[in-house]
């Protein structure tokens, strides 16, 4: 049987970049630097029950620069993280599938995300005495 | 002999199906908890940068504190080896390295757990 020349779908590097596969795609990454932030946080919690000396060990990690640029990049990643995760589990309710609300819903996410991260490093400058 | 088997008990367990939406499920169940718990953790872990080591502790060693960031580490070290799963899953198709990847992420998260959670309970029962 003579193969048809069928049109085939679009490959990714030929496929027009879009919102929605975009903030699908950061769902998953920003996933995985979180999985990465719970090592930390374990990382935390052994440290602060083991004793003085081991904390100031990770505070002394924790607040070099590329341990504050971890942490605040840890802080960007679950905020995004949470709040698109709150669409997928609307999703999940069988609500809000129409194109428009998917790029609206979409929209809102990184407005918010924006707004909460600003928050939270503003919060962590200032409690760290930078800001 | 064989024709006597229904044929469900041949199939049940190959396929797809396999587990049904046990993943799925637990995943989405343990999102709902981390919608809770990392606002709370947030709030928590700004609150104690510049906090010496004593106080720290001392703050973690509250009966609600200690619950808290309990339930934050179980649910979140789950959450997190449900999602790497998936990840290996869908991207890692060489099988060794598959598996290998497989086990290192239930190996890790499991003794993160575990170890978050001997730490807590120090904290918690040596104040």
């Amino acid at each position: 049987m003579a193969t048809q020349q069928r049109p085939l779908s679009p490959h990714l590097q030929i496929y027009a970049k879009q919102i929605t596969s975009t903030m699908s795609i950061l769902h998953r990454m920003t996933g995985i630097v979180n999985a990465l932030g719970v090592l930390v946080l374990a990382w935390w919690l052994v440290a602060l029950a083991s004793g003085g000396e081991a904390y100031a060990q990770f505070l002394a990690v924790a607040g070099s620069l590329p341990g504050q640029v971890a942490l605040f990049g840890f802080a960007a990643t679950l905020v995004y993280h949470l709040l698109n995760g709150v669409r997928h589990l609307v999703w999940d309710m069988g609500l809000g599938f129409e194109i428009p609300q998917v790029y609206r819903s979409g929209y809102t996410v990184i407005a918010l995300a924006v707004v909460f991260t600003g928050l939270l490093w503003y919060a962590g400058l200032s409690v760290g005495g930078a800001a | 002999m064989s024709r006597l088997r229904h044929p469900w008990a041949v199939a049940r367990g190959l396929g797809s199906a396999k587990e049904g939406v046990a993943h799925w499920w637990a995943q989405r169940v343990s999102a709902a908890a981390l919608l809770f718990l990392v606002p709370w953790f947030v709030i928590t872990a700004v609150s104690l940068v510049g906090v010496d080591h004593a106080n720290a502790r001392a703050f973690l060693a509250e009966p609600l504190n200690a619950t808290l960031m309990l339930a934050f580490v179980l649910s979140v070290t789950w959450h997190a080896r449900l999602g790497l799963q998936v990840v290996v899953e869908d991207y890692i198709h060489t099988p060794w390295l598959e598996v290998a990847l497989q086990l290192l992420v239930k190996f890790a998260y499991a003794l993160a757990a575990l170890a978050s959670v001997v730490a807590i309970g120090r904290i918690a029962f040596t104040a």
